[in-house]
């Protein structure tokens, strides 16, 4: 065949299913090359980082949450840690530990809502749970049941699952009793057994692609815990302060997106998210977990995107694990909040939301004015990954039939778990 | 068998994910109800007309005209979900500021930020026939709202106020224990009044209960509670910030 003949092919998928935001997929193939892909958000933006300025110091909180209803438990704790730094505020470890034990309980809630909900149905050929559970009557319990766990946790702690009410910079508001979090025990164990059998089941289920590259992740890392609510910052092996953030990584507005994308030093895409913290912080991961993974297909350290599901589900287990632990171990916190006193100063926070590090950055005034605002999701890390993901794969399926090609682009950008409507940088693209 | 579509404009998806969040009543939901549209959490779709079409989001695009006008067509019942659908949303805070400035703090090249100046509710534009309120609703009064839907039965909530669901509870009041400001007698009831349970002011999420008296309580929160004037403006100023009731408080 003249290679003239060929005609471009154009794959596009005009509104992607189960994933969270508004976003559609745009390729354009010619002889054998993807010529473009472009992962195009519909999402509007809502401009939080403009509406910011002139508020008090105690409003990000409950202003950032409304940026994501997935996980609105990453924003409060970012951006109060964003503003306790600016000022120096040390607040005292048992706050952070209830923090933690707040955030397992989105990380259950967020994961286990991907996992069952947006992912499996993908692997499994259903269009949605509804439908997955006819098949898989049990299985679909399982994740209803983790993620009611991880829901009640969040609401014991800060009052309700979306958007909790009881963050404040410096602590909290109330704190709970020893008793109202150990009544969360039994679901909390039985969540912690199904996610061991979910990882077993998915294992065993889901067929893999043998699809691999080598990806620069992007994390924080701790010595002895996996890391959650705090962590030393790193891009692959380099270790970064916090202040280096904003001049080590690169954004860019792209001509063709319109969309503003975090990349690292050298200005690729780099990865954050399930499988970034996977890599950098297998060690301190419990053996239990650890055993399990060999009777499935994720080794470590792993470079496959499609096995994120069960790297979701790992880090599952792991924050039902640790919120066993931590209420254990709880005390209630007292006195409940430190007094915050305003000062000219800047401010950094950075903390692992379900999806991947969340930065936030906060400018004050003497008076305790936000004067400067500035918020990178983790979206706008993987979404130029995605993108590279989908050229290579295309690249190497090119006799696949175009249903089943956008069937595979899909699930690849659902690897991601990218989060729309948080990627407040986002824009609808102008088709060419 | 009643078919529900849920449409998403500008949002955070919370209000959304509430259906989600109802876990096994979602299953059983899912029985009684064709799920004919719902992007978040399945691949397939049905084709209009739908019976209950559950709107998330605010109106900030000119597509998103378009869009809900052809939802509005399709639906015997269009009930918005949520303070963004109902009353603009947190983002609805540009409405009171240049676009221009907006958009210059967040984007290096502004000008291909194409969106309307404004973050309007949905009723603006079509006829909604329910609001639920609440960033985000009562995922319970959700599941009650398509229940009486689907009867062909308006439902009917409570008009009253967080203080009415506080003083039911028995909560003690934090305006009177500890002197902190709260929305609670002026804010649609709903939550079952979270906040003080947890001791700390109602800051509003409900937006303005029917008639409330905003401009008594600012006056009360200067006098009695020595509120600074600039924290009181932005404590109406949030989610619901351009819906009457609230907006008074904070031009007066
Ligand atoms: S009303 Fe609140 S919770 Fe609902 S979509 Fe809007 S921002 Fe999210
Ligand atoms: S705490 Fe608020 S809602 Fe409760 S009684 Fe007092 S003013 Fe009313
Ligand atoms: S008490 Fe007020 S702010 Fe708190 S959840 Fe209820 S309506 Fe929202």
């Amino acid at each position: 065949m003249k290679a003239e003949s060929k005609q471009p092919v154009h794959l596009s998928v005009s509104a992607l299913s189960r994933v969270e935001g508004e976003g559609g997929l745009w390729i354009k193939i010619e002889n054998g090359k993807v010529l473009r892909t472009e992962l195009r958000i519909f999402e509007a933006p809502r401009f939080f980082e403009s509406f910011l300025i002139g508020r008090h110091f105690y409003e990000p909180p409950d202003i950032t949450a409304r940026i994501c209803g997935i996980c609105p438990v990453a924003y409060q704790i970012s951006s109060t840690a964003a503003i306790e730094n600016s000022v120096g505020l040390t607040v005292p470890e048992c706050i952070w530990q209830l923090r933690r034990l707040l955030y397992c309980g989105e990380w259950i809630e967020s994961h286990g809502l991907h996992v069952f909900f947006l992912h499996a149905p993908g692997f499994l050929g259903y269009p949605s749970l509804m439908d997955m559970a006819k098949d898989y009557p049990k299985e679909v319990s399982w994740g209803l049941q983790i993620k009611k766990a991880g829901n009640a946790l969040i609401r014991a702690i800060a009052g309700r699952e979306i958007h909790p009410i009881n963050v404040r910079v410096g602590g909290f508001y109330h704190v709970p009793e020893k008793k109202e979090l150990e009544s969360l025990l039994d679901s909390l164990k039985k969540g912690l057994d199904y996610s061991l059998q979910a990882i077993k089941w998915i294992g065993s289920v889901c067929s893999f692609p043998s699809f691999k590259k080598e990806y620069t992740f992007v994390a924080l890392k701790n010595d002895s815990c996996y890391p959650i609510e705090r962590g030393r910052l790193y891009c692959g092996e380099q270790a970064l302060a916090l202040e280096e953030f904003e001049s080590y990584f690169t954004e860019e507005q792209t001509d063709y997106s319109h969309a503003l994308r975090w990349l690292d030093s050298h200005a690729k895409p780099c990865v954050a998210g399930p499988l970034a913290r996977f890599n950098l912080n297998y060690h301190p991961l419990p053996t239990f977990i650890k055993d399990i993974l060999k009777e499935t297909p994720l080794e470590y350290p792993c470079m496959n995107p499609f096995q994120s599901i069960l790297v979701r589900l790992v880090e599952i287990a792991y924050a039902f694990d640790e919120a066993i632990k931590l209420i254990d171990k709880y005390e209630p916190p007292e006195p409940c909040y430190l007094p915050l006193e305003p000062c000219a100063a800047v401010g950094y926070g950075i903390s692992e939301a379900p999806r991947g590090l969340l930065y936030h950055r906060y400018l004050m005034d003497d008076k305790g004015l936000i004067r400067g605002a500035k918020i990178v999701p983790p979206t706008c890390f993987n979404l130029a990954s995605a993108e590279e993901d989908i050229k290579n794969w295309i690249e190497s399926h090119l006799n696949d039939t175009a249903e089943k090609l956008t069937a595979d682009c899909e699930q690849l950008v659902r690897n991601y778990d990218p989060c729309i409507s948080c990627a407040t940088h986002f824009l609808k693209l102008k088709f060419l | 068998m009643t078919k529900i579509a849920i449409w998403k404009f500008t949002s955070c998806d919370g209000c959304q994910l509430s259906l989600l969040d109802l876990e096994e009543d979602l299953l059983e939901i899912a029985k009684h109800f064709e799920i004919s549209y719902f992007l978040e959490a399945s691949s397939k779709r049905a084709d209009p007309p739908y019976d209950i079409s559950l709107v998330e989001g605010s109106i900030t695009t000119e597509e998103a005209k378009r869009k809900i006008m052809d939802i509005r067509a399709q639906s015997k019942y269009l009930v918005t979900i949520g303070a963004c659908a109902t009353a603009g949303g947190i983002q609805a805070l540009r409405n009171f500021a240049s676009l221009q400035s907006f958009k210059q703090r967040v984007y290096p090249r502004p000008e291909v930020i194409d969106v309307l100046p404004t973050s309007l509710p949905i009723s603006h534009y079509v006829r909604v026939d329910y609001e639920l309120q609440g960033c985000p609703i009562n995922k319970l009064q959700l599941l009650q709202l398509l229940y009486s839907y689907s009867r062909d039965l308006r439902p009917s909530f409570s008009s009253g106020s967080v203080c009415m669901e506080c003083k039911r509870r028995a909560i003690p009041c934090v305006m009177v224990a500890s002197k902190t400001l709260c929305l609670g007698p002026v804010t649609h009831g709903g939550c079952g009044a979270i906040c003080p349970s947890f001791g700390r002011g109602c800051y509003g999420c409900y937006g303005p209960k029917e008639t409330p008296n905003s401009a008594s309580l600012c006056q009360w929160a200067k006098d009695e509670l020595d509120f600074d004037p600039l924290a009181l403006d932005h404590a109406f100023k949030k989610f619901y910030c351009i819906a009457e009731g609230f907006k008074l408080s904070h031009e007066s």
